[in-house]
């Protein structure tokens, strides 16, 4: 495809954004290589930082009248290189959007632009009686847009749903320049395109604004972690509360393997030799939840619970919550590189998927720790590897796929939260089948006609990437 | 080929190839959970300005995969050390001794040569700072002029912006004249029942500019039950030369310090200021050679004043102090020496005194060693960032453990005129125990 370079329109740019709006000597860019997906890396030609919607769309105009394409960065904490800008043009960073707009507890809403942070939204919200429910562990820095371009969910999307259910309304520029209003504040009767453009990972759109429901907090809480002896277990406990019809508000697990990593952080003192800890959450009126913590109690010990230990103050079930959040963040302690996988299965299929991880990691020779958004049937298997080990890279790539497609044949999905990105875009056939990905191709080229925004990412394509093959040709990557 | 290894500024850049164990970038997964905690960067929005983009480009400097030219440079100049993205990180990233060697060598290549030479650096830094007697002679200038009254109409038409740059920066830093209290003695005895027998750490800046809170400090100690030697011989942390980049310089303040203090006749070293205590707990870390375990051992001894007391048990002070204050997190002492709650817990020993939670407590002011001096526009967002939030608490008393915090939020406070007194934790607790009050400013910032 004939095209401009993004260095063409450098004066352009900065006409638009102001000369602090745009990188683009190239030692300024070498940083956006990559997101938190390390073992595929490609340079942007330049990053823009508008403040605006009005500015987003004349970048994305330019952009279009010079067949340039873009890419959409939030926080960057994608784990699906979402952020890389594998077919090459420009990086929009949003994070210079981050003003909170309005906060009306009277219609339970706020409105905020993109590059709000997750926590800084929560962090306003402390004290009021309520707060935006969609948690992604990553939320101390991930973003709204963020939040909202992925679908992200969070160890209490369990109970109150993923981020889709918590929006309201996003002004957005579609992938032709276009800005849109779209959602049920501004229309009830309207075809719901919020939800087409929640979770298409800015394969659509740009997002610069977003009006999010807040929920009412709990009256009250009960946190236990609970001790197994085997993964087996706990994912059959797991499973066994669900279907008693118990909804707790989070059902979390981290394995042996992850708990040294995050015991090293955060000092918890969970016991050594624990085989797996699930993280339990119950909350609601208060009246009740005390009989349903017997009741989780009594199946965990059914299924050789060692110990079931609440929570005593709102310090601990804080540090709890810490230790969960961030123990796929602590895993530099012990692996200097690692893939995280995002499969999702029938709650039912939990523990088989969880035999099915323990073998692939034998077969391939790579070792495999574990977290889990279980309640859900989200299964997080970490691959640690060495980055500069080409030979460990290929075998942590083969066994990640293999434990994808075991997902599908689960009956289960190959992402639940993360996205495809561009790291799992090789699987989109085997999930979805052509005709499928055929009509979301269409989908595509109404609001973002070229495919010009994220162009190669989520949608394979045949001058798409595939991230195998980029594997040791990038240049210059630690 | 990456067209940046032949960029016409690439230099040689040998040394800053060599400056950082490799194994330590391997800790970091890349994963960005820092970089919210980073004040930079939430300022700027660009990962070149946080700390995920830094250890980034000083991986790939190291690598070889990038040359060190003057944008990676500015980047990394533009970084705090203030750690907050250590306090962030899950993976326990050691980001202090990744960026320090890394930047000690930075400035050890530019100051190379006659080319290098810079006078601020040279004759400010090195042979001022140092020294709490040179300090206190350059400040008299200043200190007649705040006496005279002239120093408020200085500041407001604009006068010390005629002082070439960094020196202006340091003009308006200096703190209005507080009864400062004779030289310290060389021994203080107890109070009561001996509890402990400590030595005290003095410094440069922190004796010339806040001899008073030296004072208070050694009181509250007193008051708590310990025997206090002040020996001679000791001087300046040797923070300001190593973070200036002259690795020598530090090593023979730090080797000073450690002859000056007997470890075997003490319980702790105690010093007031989080700055010199986050260097002087390092000393162990800083250089190999064969005084490295002699410093280990000096640094093993050394104790903020805030996590001794509370360590040892703080005899809880009678004198009330009805007012609303906030405490501030220096950077060196919550992100450096991971001490938070041990200073919270002394001020609400204060009878009646309403310690109000601070919005982003954890972000840097600004000042950051000498950082307000050499980036001052960064430093200048950031301190208006802080004002903005510590305003919001509606505290008249905002209390801070380190003379830099101490320097740069008194001159911003001064600057907004803001009803607000500017104070170290030990200030407040000996009030308390002399059961006295603070000299709260007015609403117009006068004092
Ligand atoms: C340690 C760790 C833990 C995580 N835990 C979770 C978890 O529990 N649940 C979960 O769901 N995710 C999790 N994630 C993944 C990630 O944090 C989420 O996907 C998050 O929503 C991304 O937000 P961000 O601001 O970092 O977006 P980025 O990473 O910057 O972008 C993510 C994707 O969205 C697109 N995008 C970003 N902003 C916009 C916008 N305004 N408009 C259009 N497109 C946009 C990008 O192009 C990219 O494809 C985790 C990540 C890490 C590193
Ligand atoms: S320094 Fe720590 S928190 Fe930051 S990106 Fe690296 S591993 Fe993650
Ligand atoms: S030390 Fe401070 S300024 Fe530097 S990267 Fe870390 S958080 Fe940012």
């Amino acid at each position: 495809m004939a095209r401009s370079s993004a260095t063409d329109v450098i004066p352009q740019l900065q006409k638009l954004l102001g000369r602090e709006g745009v990188l683009s000597d190239p030692a300024d860019l070498v940083v956006y290589d990559c997101d938190g997906l390390t073992i595929e890396k490609r340079r942007p030609e330049a990053v823009v930082f508008p403040t605006t919607t009005e500015a987003t769309a004349e970048v994305v105009r330019l952009c279009n009248r010079h067949e340039i394409p873009l890419v959409v960065r939030g926080a960057g904490t994608s784990l699906a290189g979402g952020c890389v800008p594998i077919g090459g043009g420009l990086v929009v960073s949003l994070t210079r959007m981050r003003r909170i707009l309005e906060i009306s507890l009277r219609d339970r809403m706020a409105v905020v632009e993109s590059g709000v942070l997750n926590l800084q939204l929560a962090r306003a919200l402390a004290g009021t009686g309520f707060h935006f429910a969609p948690d992604p562990s990553s939320q101390t820095a991930c973003t709204i847009g963020g939040n909202v371009a992925t679908n992200a969910g969070g160890p209490h999307t369990l109970k109150y749903g993923v981020t889709v259910n918590h929006v309201l309304g996003i002004e957005a520029v579609l992938g032709d320049g276009t800005i849109v209003r779209l959602g049920p504040v501004f229309d009830r009767a309207a075809l719901d395109l919020t939800g087409v453009i929640v979770g298409s990972e800015g394969t659509l759109a740009i997002v610069t604004k977003v009006w999010v429901r807040l929920t009412r907090d709990p009256q009250d809480y009960r946190t236990v972690r609970v001790v197994f002896e085997s993964l087996d277990d706990a994912s059959a406990a797991v499973s066994d509360i669900i279907a008693a019809g118990i909804v707790p508000a989070a059902m979390e697990l981290m394995d042996r393997g992850i708990l040294a990593a995050v015991d090293e952080a955060y000092h918890f003192g969970f016991p050594t030799d624990a085989e797996a800890i699930a993280v339990i959450e119950l909350d609601g009126l208060k009246a009740g939840l005390d009989e349903q913590l017997t009741r989780v109690a009594a199946i965990c010990q059914r299924h050789n619970a060692r110990e079931v230990l609440q929570a005593a103050t709102a310090d601990e079930r804080a540090l709890l919550w810490k230790c969960r959040k961030m123990a796929v963040g602590a895993v530099g302690r012990i692996s200097p590189s690692y893939i995280i996988q995002d499969g999702v299965v029938p709650r039912t299929r939990l523990p088989e998927i969880i035999r099915q991880i323990t073998r692939i990691s034998a077969k391939h020779g790579i070792r495999i720790v574990n977290v889990a958004h279980a309640g859900d049937g989200n299964v997080h298997p970490i691959l640690l590897f060495d980055e500069r080990d080409r030979d460990s890279v290929r075998r942590a790539l083969a066994a990640g796929k293999e434990l994808l497609e075991q997902c599908i044949a689960c009956g289960g999905s190959i992402t639940a939260e993360h996205g495809i990105g561009i790291e799992k875009i090789g699987l989109m056939e085997t999930l979805f089948g052509k005709e499928n990905l055929e009509v979301m191709g269409r989908l595509r080229d109404a609001l973002n006609p070229a495919a010009r925004l994220g162009l190669g990412k989520v949608l394979p394509s045949p001058d798409a990437p595939k991230i195998l093959e980029t594997v040791g040709t990038c240049q210059a990557l630690p | 080929m990456n067209p940046l290894l032949q960029s016409p500024d690439a230099r040689p850049g040998a040394a800053l190839r060599a400056a950082v164990r490799p194994e330590l970038f391997l800790e970091c997964v890349h994963c960005g959970l820092c970089t919210s905690a980073c004040p930079t960067y939430t300022e700027l929005g660009d990962e070149n300005a946080g700390p995920r983009g830094r250890i980034y480009l000083m991986r790939m400097i190291t690598e070889g995969a990038l040359a060190p030219g003057s944008a990676a440079r500015r980047h990394l100049e533009l970084c705090l050390d203030c750690r907050a993205c250590e306090t962030a990180c899950p993976s326990g990233v050691h980001y202090g001794q990744i960026i320090e060697p890394f930047r000690l060598a930075m400035e050890e290549e530019k100051h190379q040569g006659i080319a290098g030479w810079d006078w601020f650096r040279e004759l400010v830094l090195f042979r001022l700072f140092p020294y709490a007697g040179r300090i206190r002679l350059a400040m008299t200038p200043v200190r007649i002029a705040q006496k005279l009254g002239l120093y408020d109409l200085a500041e407001r038409i604009g006068f010390f912006k005629l002082l070439p740059g960094r020196l202006g920066q340091m003009a308006t830093l200096v703190n209005p004249p507080v009864a400062q209290g004779p030289k310290l003695p060389s021994f203080l005895p107890a109070i009561g029942r001996r509890r402990a027998r400590v030595a005290f750490f003095v410094g440069c800046v922190a004796d010339a500019m806040f001899r008073h809170t030296h004072w208070a400090t050694l009181r509250v100690l007193q008051q708590n039950g310990c025997d206090i030697l002040i020996p001679d011989g000791q001087g300046c942390c040797g923070a300001i030369h190593y973070h200036a980049g002259s690795r020598a310089g530090a090593r023979s303040a730090a080797d000073a310090n450690v002859a000056a203090f007997d470890l075997a006749d003490i319980d702790a070293v105690i010093v007031n200021h989080a700055g010199c205590g986050a260097m002087l707990k390092e000393y162990g870390l800083h250089w190999r050679d064969e005084k490295q375990a002699d410093r280990q051992r000096f640094a093993e001894k050394v104790r903020d004043v805030n996590e001794f007391l509370d360590q040892l048990g703080l005899i809880p002070p009678q004198g009330p102090i009805e007012v609303a204050a906030t405490y501030h997190d220096a950077c060196h002492l919550a992100h450096g020496q991971g001490v938070t709650s041990a200073p919270r817990r002394l001020l609400q020993s204060i009878p009646k005194l309403e310690l109000r939670d601070l919005a982003e407590t954890e972000i840097c002011c600004g000042s950051a060693g000498t950082y307000n001096l050499n980036q001052p526009q960064m430093a200048d967002r950031l301190i208006r960032r802080k004002l903005e939030n510590i305003v919001r608490t509606g505290a008249r008393i905002v209390v801070a453990s380190n003379a830099g915090c101490l320097l740069q939020i008194g001159r911003e406070v001064r600057r907004q005129r803001l009803p607000l007194a500017v104070v170290h934790p030990m200030d407040m607790l000996d009030l308390s125990y002399r059961g006295e009050q603070p000299e709260l400013p007015k609403a117009n910032g006068a004092p």
